[in-house]
């Protein structure tokens, strides 16, 4: 337990100056939207669909005032509140969508990497060209598969998410995989008997799950912002569903002419915090783990005083 | 046929050295504390000298060569005097400094492979360097200069043009040496020149370097750990452990007779045609952010006595020529009353993995 | 081994056009399959409701539909090999005039946000690795990072607020409506077509509505040049040769242009091929934030109609023309690596 704080508190420790910062930085940034997120019915004054309070109706489109920190918008709505219960929308996308990456492309990449053959051969392929096409484009169709299918609810847009970021995921987890199955003690395992089934789960597993935080993290920016496009587009999650930002900026950019700016540029700044935040997360962790980048805080030499040798012997030439 | 490319200003009256080194001390900054990789090295080299640089992985060999060129990553820190050619080179400021590499100072390094840009041809490498310290050169004089340094080296003109990738690692190590030179150094460090090659490779580029001091009469600062080079290439050698030269002298000599414990049982650990039993040295080179107190290698030394656990070795004169820094050889006044009985040593566990 | 002067560069050429190939053709199954294994009538829903059964049922088999799953896979395939992109739904166009009208605009949207990223993110990057933790690295750093960190459309919405208006530049479509009337479609391309009028209002007014979106754009992307040219000149800073290179007094300048930053960029180049497939991501994000006519725009007018038939044209030549861009990426990257050809 000591030991994964220690692994745990290693980015703070070794990495010197900015590097440190950035982290800092970054995981307070994140934290505040988690706490956002979590105590979200506690910290907005209204409800995300709220539109009158106490029989009285919001004002439309009414700047930043005492009742409304952020103002409201065209639909009725204070956008103080719909900021801060967007947090919870993307925290809950993203985490769901992550759950199902990780649930889908670890045991795949295990199975794909340890038993190879054709299986591998045909996943690999559809993996790569998921890969290789745009990401932002496969939402898209994704999303607009599955909100014929589910709505325009959380677990739609989460698994469209998902569809992206899988690939990923396999990868990483079936190249550890390839390497980890030629260990001896794989070799050995096989040698008393053990089920395939057994030893995927005993020694390769744990293995490979180590990779998996650091994707996660850097997927989650990306996921973040490919949520807020989709709800841009109107492809996402719906108004009265939830509160997404992207989705609130969409209605924004059309009171941009008139001169409107409350409406937008709070939920565009809680996108550009929180994904700068992860995302300085993400480089931190990646300044850290990769030796190359590292900058280790190094002690200053300090060399007590030369006292003069004894004169050299002359060589004799 | 062996040219002699000296011209006046390289040749120096004899007696005079072309480097002399004093207490040259290079630490470097970690995030344990400072390992002290040279802790007082002195030496000196003639003109057309090769001195070869001999000891452990971890002996602070390499870095007493990069040291000297100044060539130490952040956090380093280098003390002492080395006079070149009577200038103290570790006092000039850092442009200055800079701009001895290349035409007085000159280094080899371990690994051809990587030493060479992959982008640039051979013939634009040659242009940068020659361009960089003799502008007034024409394109002609650039390429005569370099070829002819080919030449010696054995790599034909027809190749000139080529891409680095398009050499084996032996002949990339030529073109190292060809750089390092074509600019006529006084002085030459070469780090573990032949430690990444093959040994009919190794044996060539060995008979390149014998025959620098004729063709060139650079000055040469051999590092390397295989004694045998050392037999072959050099005039002298200086045998280095933790930091610090233990011996150093003519190379015949030293390989009669060493005096230091750590020499000799470097010389039996040698492998030759007519070895019959494997020596190794016991125990493992010590830690050089803390040195053990005294002479560094007692608790190694089969015949360390309880001096050289409490107080540093000094250097004195060997038979034959040179110095070394050993209690056995004295001086005798310094030794206090017991300090002559043997040293009870510590059961020495099995070395760690270097 | 050794082999001197370059050789085998046709034949890398072919090799790698081959194995193109494969990869189209598996991305044209996906996109055939992830549309068909939609639940839902794909007919009615682009149809809408309005119309009767009969002319539904005619649609259907006019479409197609009725077949097998396999033989509408081979006549997709079959199609696509010849050129024909279907025919969307709605509207009854050929895909591949919508995407002749509106490909145009994508392009050169694409295009100018993709100069704009490198002429902004390369030189940032090579400063922030070659004076690594200084003020400038810290500030390029956190542009880049705060940069792509902010969407596209945010970033426009805010142009729209605060630059738009005072610098009078234009916030919606590609060109004025007297220019659109002046342009005779050579190229479909109405960057090039307005140049060939050789009308120097019409030009002006063309550029003038491509500032804010090819901007937008360009800032996106250029975060993640200036991250990667950044970490690779970094790297290189540190590589044997650079080090070779000082030891024999190169002039500090120079190390750093001609051995740290040339090798940097030769790595950059591949993945500007993959940053491609973002940009075309992002052009759909920004053609819906400036009303700009290109194929995104029509992507999502095609998406709210459900009309699977478009959707199917239009991201089958997304998907190929990303395939394609990564081929002739690799391609420019023999040409400048010498080492690749072996």
């Amino acid at each position: 337990m000591r030991s994964l704080f220690a692994n745990l508190a290693k980015p703070f420790t070794q990495t010197a100056g900015l590097a440190r910062w950035m982290l800092v930085i970054g995981v307070l940034l994140t934290a505040f939207f988690v706490v956002c997120a979590v105590f979200a019915p506690w910290l907005a004054p209204y409800g995300f669909a709220q539109s009158s309070s106490h029989g009285t109706p919001f004002p439309k489109v009414a700047p930043p005032s005492s009742q409304h920190l952020f103002g409201t918008d065209r639909l009725f709505f204070d956008v103080l509140s719909r900021t801060i219960w967007g947090a919870r929308t993307a925290l809950e996308v993203v985490i769901l969508s992550i759950v199902v990456c990780v649930v889908v492309g670890v045991p795949l990449g295990i199975v794909s990497g340890f038993y190879g053959g054709w299986l591998d051969r045909i996943l690999v392929l559809i993996m790569d060209a998921l890969y290789a096409f745009p990401s932002f484009l496969l939402a898209i169709v994704f999303s607009f598969l599955l909100t014929g299918l589910l709505g325009g609810t959380v677990v739609a847009v989460s698994l469209s998410l998902s569809v992206i970021y899988v690939p990923q995921y396999f990868r990483v987890v079936r190249n550890t995989t390839l390497s980890a199955k030629e260990a001896t003690y794989v070799e050995a395992a096989r040698a008393i008997g053990a089920s395939d089934l057994a030893i995927m789960r005993r020694y390769l597993f744990g293995n490979v799950i180590q990779s998996v935080p650091v994707l996660g993290t850097l997927n989650a920016a990306d996921a973040i912002l490919t949520l807020a496009g989709l709800g841009f587009l109107g492809l996402g999650i719906q108004s009265t569903d939830a509160a997404e930002w992207g989705h609130d900026l969409n209605r924004a950019l059309a009171d941009a002419g008139g001169g409107v700016w409350w409406t937008g540029l709070y939920p565009g700044l809680a996108i550009v915090l929180l994904v700068t935040g992860l995302t300085l997360v993400g480089e931190g962790l990646n300044e850290t783990l990769n030796p190359t980048l590292r900058r280790r805080r190094l002690l200053p030499v300090v060399m007590p005083v030369r006292e003069p040798t004894t004169s050299l012997p002359e060589e004799q030439s | 046929m062996a040219m002699d490319l000296t011209d006046e200003s390289t040749v120096r009256p004899p007696g005079e050295p072309v480097i002399s080194a004093r207490d040259v001390r290079v630490w470097y900054g970690t995030t344990r504390g400072a390992i002290r990789a040279v802790d007082g090295v002195s030496f000196d080299i003639a003109p057309g000298e090769t001195l070869g640089l001999v000891g452990e992985s971890g002996c602070g060999k390499s870095t007493l060569g990069r040291g000297l060129m100044g060539l130490l990553p952040a956090g380093a820190k280098r003390d002492g005097e080395v006079l070149f050619r009577g200038q103290d080179i570790f006092s000039l400021s850092s442009k200055a400094s800079y701009a001895l590499r290349g035409s007085e100072l000159g280094m080899i390094f371990q690994e051809p492979l990587t030493r060479l840009n992959p982008l640039m041809r051979i013939s634009q490498h040659f242009e940068e360097t020659i361009k960089q310290h003799e502008p007034g050169l024409s394109k002609d004089e650039i390429r005569d200069r370099a070829l002819e340094v080919l030449r010696l080296m054995g790599i034909p003109p027809t190749r000139y043009k080529s891409y680095p990738h398009e050499f084996s690692g032996g002949m990339r190590q030529r073109l190292m040496i060809a750089l390092a030179l074509v600019l006529r150094p006084a002085f030459v460090v070469a780090d573990e020149p032949t430690t990444a090659l093959d040994v009919l490779v190794e044996a060539q580029i060995v008979q390149i370097l014998n025959d620098l001091r004729s063709n060139f009469s650079t000055s040469l600062l051999l590092i390397t750990h295989n004694v045998g080079i050392v037999a072959e290439a050099c005039d002298r050698v200086a045998v280095m452990y933790a930091g610090r030269i233990v011996e150093q002298g003519k190379v015949g000599d030293v390989f009669k007779n060493p005096q230091h414990p750590y020499t000799r049982a470097l010389l039996r650990s040698t492998i030759s045609l007519s070895t019959t039993g494997l020596h190794f040295i016991e125990g493992a080179p010590p830690d050089l952010v803390d040195p053990p107190d005294g002479c560094r290698f007692h608790p190694r030394c089969p015949e360390a006595m309880n001096v050289c656990a409490t107080k540093n070795p000094v250097n004195v004169e060997r038979a034959g020529g040179g110095r070394v820094e050993c209690w056995l050889a004295g001086p005798e006044q310094d030794i206090p009353t017991g300090g002559k009985q043997p040293l009870k040593q510590e059961e020495l566990t099995v070395a760690d993995e270097a | 081994m050794s082999r001197a002067g370059s050789g085998s560069l046709p034949r890398y050429i072919f090799q790698r056009i081959v194995l193109v190939i494969p990869m189209i053709w598996v991305i044209l199954t996906l996109v055939f399959f992830v549309l068909r294994v939609a639940p839902g009538d794909p007919v009615s829903a682009a149809l809408g409701s309005k119309v009767s059964p009969q002319a539904l049922a005619n649609a259907r088999e006019r479409l197609g539909f009725n077949r097998p799953l396999i033989a509408q896979y081979w006549d997709y395939l079959s199609s696509v090999a010849h050129g024909d992109l279907g025919t969307t739904f709605s509207d009854n166009q050929p895909v591949l005039r919508v995407v002749r009208d509106n490909g145009g605009a994508t392009l050169s949207l694409t295009l100018a946000a993709f100069v704009i990223a490198l002429a902004v993110g390369i030189p940032l990057g090579l400063l922030a690795g070659r004076y690594r933790d200084s003020v400038a690295d810290v500030v390029i750093r956190m542009f880049g990072i705060v940069s792509y960190a902010a969407p596209i459309f945010f970033v426009g919405y805010l142009l729209q607020l605060y630059v738009a208006r005072p610098l009078g530049l234009p916030t919606s479509g590609a060109a004025g409506p007297f220019t659109v009337l002046d342009v005779h479609p050579k190229t479909h391309i109405l960057l090039i077509d307005v140049f060939l009028t050789g009308n120097g209002a019409d030009i002006q007014d063309v550029l003038r509505h491509l500032v804010l979106p090819a901007v937008t754009l360009g800032l996106l992307i250029c975060g993640v040049f200036i991250r990667l040219v950044r970490v690779n000149m970094l790297t290189t800073m540190q590589a044997d040769y650079v080090e070779a290179a000082e030891a024999r007094g190169i002039q500090r300048g120079k190390v750093t242009w001609r051995h740290a930053f040339r090798n940097a960029l030769v790595p950059v180049i591949t993945v500007i091929g993959l940053q491609f497939a973002l940009l075309l991501g992002g052009a759909v994000l920004t053609e819906t934030t400036f009303n700009w006519p290109g194929l995104g725009q029509k992507l999502v007018y095609y998406i709210n109609n459900r009309d699977y038939g478009a959707v199917q044209g239009i991201v089958t030549v997304f998907a190929i023309a990303v395939v394609l861009i990564s081929l002739l990426v690799d391609i420019v990257n023999a040409l400048i690596d010498p080492r690749v050809r072996f």
